[in-house]
């Protein structure tokens, strides 16, 4: 087999699988900040008691987070030592800093959070939880910006055939880098909220831990009205950064086939990339150009600009994009009931909508993958936007048995990862939060 | 700062950060490597997990960082022993993939059975990282054979070779010593009298592991004595890593827990400084055509970059040096029976 291809689908397993954990991690840990933050002030127990039920929540989603992260750290070297050659001297100092300023600081207070209780005091518990927030904030940041690089390169230049860093600072804030960063943690802290928000209806539907579960669905449905318009606004300027930055990518994203004025934004279709259409097409006419450039009439490039070698592939990044898009709707949409519901008093008893709540609390995490998963295939076939292509980034020394043994490696230690943590989570959420302080062993 | 001075320094930090690995998370898998013989019983074993509990995680970015400033620094070296060690890496990831779980999963459910089964992915996972992290050493000590392009032209089951496997038991007698030395700090009673015993013997097989490596090099590699020949000065090194033994033993024998611990890890810095010396400026020396080998200067990143990551690592490292220290404190004394969650 093609070691290249198999190298790939080591490398989309084991991010997409990873990808499920660190968004939730730094939505839960913003989250146990707020309450936390609420407890200090008000010293109402309610709010003591959901930081321990949240925190023990967090807990096993952040192990599996990290243990799915050393891959990634080992990786590009394992995997694309070509790649790891070609932008060592601009990619490597990202991960580096990572390592540096955001992983020691969260690994070190999420020991306080987990075992620390009642070894500090109420502040110094509640600045843990600070800082595993931020120190996990920060990771999402120094990743972003190694991706975004790859994404629009900036500040090189290629001596000897690789890229070598001109301007520290302009590489790190490269043109995709503060979009990017902006819609990742701000979808992060709504998948955190939908999550809330589903475990808490579930034990209103249940009848169980009720002030509890009030308590936690009010702080979560009313994040998640915030941060979905907010995903949505940061959304709408990461777009314009793609347009401009990546026109063969946006093209992509919206099936745009021919360079177009008044160009329609599409919501719904069936791409034919043999026929160069999109059938079944629902679209709202010259919205696409106003969006990219505030006027109607605006042109926007289509995938006629750039070599048909060079495409994207079209119908994974397109489906990809529009469910990211169809859903984030919807997390307004369903938000904003909520927080109706809640201002009329009528949230907690709304059985319909704590149903709904409850069978959608992990879509936001399904629509992170999503994005991601149409932000990497828009790239292609470059693993540096125009610089490098994928098929010429592996590591040349790895047989390509050794990469399917790893693959089937990965794919049953990683079942059993899931498994394992669903099975505790469930379970931790059937036994509830317990109002007596800290029992043992958790 | 010139390249020639940024390239030396990060010679250096490279080794600082393998160093701060060494010592920390050479501890909390050495406790691993250790629990199933010390403990006797559940109970024990809980307090050997909570001995470490609070630390593992941070402990084991040591690792993760000095994988990302090898990137940063040397990113040929990265990339050539990673994809060359790819067999010997992954094994190392799987296990601790499922070691960071057992630490979280292994106390949520109140089952013997399920606690024991994680008890020994626990071990397990120690087990294997602290293995193939010497025989990886080892083979990077004694160069591996390396194309024009610095690719890696070996394979798999040539990184098994005698040297590296006893540099490899070497590292294992040695993380086993470190967590020893830190169970006599952190327990008391009878599990820390056994740590004690576990770690004297630890540290017999690691001295007499080391003086093989050392008659190995001689006969194999003579060109690794070239720098302690060169600047006699070197031998700090090797005369700091006999002293701190020194003292190691007799403290473990005298039983001063915190001294123990002290000494253990002074012996860890001052034994991987050996190896910095005799290896100078080869980060990847190559075995069949010398000048193949990766050294500070032909696999290093550029000076602009690498001074941006020197600034990146003065700002940083001190905080990091800074709140672990507090998290210790926090953590200080004896660990207790009753360690509580959340």
């Amino acid at each position: 087999m093609d070691p290249v291809l198999l190298a790939r689908i080591q490398f989309g397993l084991t991010a997409a699988f990873h990808f499920l954990y660190p968004p939730l991690s730094i939505g839960l840990a913003w989250l146990i900040v707020y309450i936390g933050w609420r407890y200090l002030r008000t010293g109402e127990a309610l709010y003591d008691e959901m930081v321990r039920f949240w925190v023990r929540i967090l807990a096993l989603i952040f192990a599996v987070g990290v243990a799915t992260g050393i891959a990634m750290e080992f990786q590009f070297g394992t995997n694309w030592s070509t790649y790891s050659r070609f932008v060592g001297d601009i990619f490597g100092s990202p991960l580096a800093a990572e390592g540096v300023f955001a992983f020691f600081l969260e690994s070190t207070f999420m020991g306080v959070l987990i075992l620390g209780r009642n070894r500090v005091s109420k502040r110094v518990y509640w600045f843990s939880a600070l800082m595993v927030a931020i120190g996990s904030t920060l990771s999402a940041f120094w990743i972003i910006v190694a991706n975004s690089w790859q994404q629009t390169p900036a500040a090189y230049t290629i001596v000897d055939g690789r890229a070598v860093l001109t301007d520290f600072w302009a590489a790190v804030f490269n043109p995709s880098t503060l979009p990017r960063y902006g819609h990742t943690v701000v979808a992060s802290i709504l998948s955190g909220a939908f999550f809330m928000a589903g475990i808490s209806a579930w034990y209103l539907l249940k009848g169980r831990h009720v002030g509890f579960a009030r308590r936690s669905l009010a702080v979560a449905v009313v994040a998640a009205a915030v941060f979905s318009l907010a995903v949505l606004g940061v959304g709408h300027f990461h777009a314009v950064q793609v347009a401009q930055t990546q026109p063969a990518k946006m093209a992509a994203f919206e099936g745009l086939f021919k360079t177009e004025s008044g160009a329609a934004m599409v919501f719904f279709g069936i791409p034919d990339v043999g026929n160069q259409a999109i059938r079944l097409r629902i679209a709202v006419p010259k919205l696409l150009s106003f969006l990219i450039s505030f006027d109607p009439n605006a042109t926007v490039a289509g995938l006629d600009q750039v070599p048909r070698s060079v495409w994207p592939p079209v119908e994974i990044t397109f489906y990809s994009y529009h469910v990211m898009m169809l859903l984030g709707f919807y997390f307004i949409g369903l938000s904003l009931v909520g927080v109706w519901l809640l201002w009329r008093k009528k949230l907690f008893a709304s059985r319909p909508y704590l149903k709904v709540m409850l069978a959608s609390m992990l879509l936001p995490v399904l629509a992170l993958e999503f994005g991601w998963i149409a932000a990497e295939m828009g790239r292609q076939p470059w693993v540096v936007y125009g610089l490098l292509k994928t098929a010429d980034a592996a590591s040349v020394v790895v047989p390509a048995g050794q990469i399917l043994f790893t693959i089937v490696m990965f794919v049953g230690i990683y079942s059993l990862l899931l498994a394992l943590l669903v099975f505790l989570i469930l379970r931790e959420v059937r036994r509830g939060p317990s109002p007596l302080s800290g029992a043992a062993n958790g | 700062m010139s390249h020639a001075f940024l390239q030396n320094a990060w010679y250096v930090l490279i080794g600082v950060l393998l160093v701060g690995y060494a010592v920390l998370d050479g501890f909390d898998l050495g406790v691993g490597v250790l629990s199933p013989f010390i403990a006797k019983n559940d109970k024990e074993r809980r307090l050997l997990v909570s001995a470490i509990g609070p630390f593992w995680d941070g402990n084991e970015v040591w690792l993760l960082t000095a994988g990302g400033a090898l990137f940063a620094a040397f990113p040929h070296v990265y990339a050539t022993v990673f994809s060359g060690f790819y067999l010997a890496l992954m094994l190392v990831l799987y296990a601790l993939i499922v070691r960071a779980v057992s630490f979280e999963f292994g106390h949520r459910v109140e089952s013997a059975k399920w606690r024991r089964a994680w008890d020994w992915v626990f071990f397990a996972g120690s087990l294997l990282p602290a293995l193939l992290t010497g025989v990886a050493v080892g083979n990077v000590m004694r160069g591996v054979p390396l194309d024009a392009r610095g690719e890696f032209a070996g394979d798999f089951f040539s990184l098994l070779n005698p040297f590296a496997l006893v540099v490899g038991l070497a590292g294992l007698s040695m993380f086993i010593m470190q967590g020893a030395a830190y169970l006599t700090a952190k327990t008391n009673g009878d599990l820390a009298r056994r740590a004690r015993g576990v770690g004297i013997w630890a540290w017999a097989a690691l001295v007499a592991l080391l003086i093989v490596a050392g008659i190995l090099v001689v006969a194999d590699s003579p060109e690794r004595l070239d720098n302690y020949t060169r600047n006699p000065i070197a031998y700090v090194a090797p005369l700091a890593a006999l002293a701190f033994l020194i003292l190691t033993r007799v403290s473990l024998q005298k039983g001063t827990g915190g001294k123990t611990f002290l000494f253990s890890s002074l012996s860890v810095a001052a034994i991987m400084g050996i190896w910095g010396v005799a290896n100078y400026p080869y980060l990847l020396p190559a075995r069949n055509v010398a000048a193949y080998g990766l050294t500070a200067f032909n696999a290093s990143a550029s000076q602009k970059s690498l001074q941006t990551m020197f600034i990146i690592a003065l700002v940083g490292v001190p905080l990091v040096l800074a709140y672990t220290a507090y998290v210790y404190w926090i953590f200080r004394g004896k660990v207790r029976a009753h360690e509580e969650h959340y």
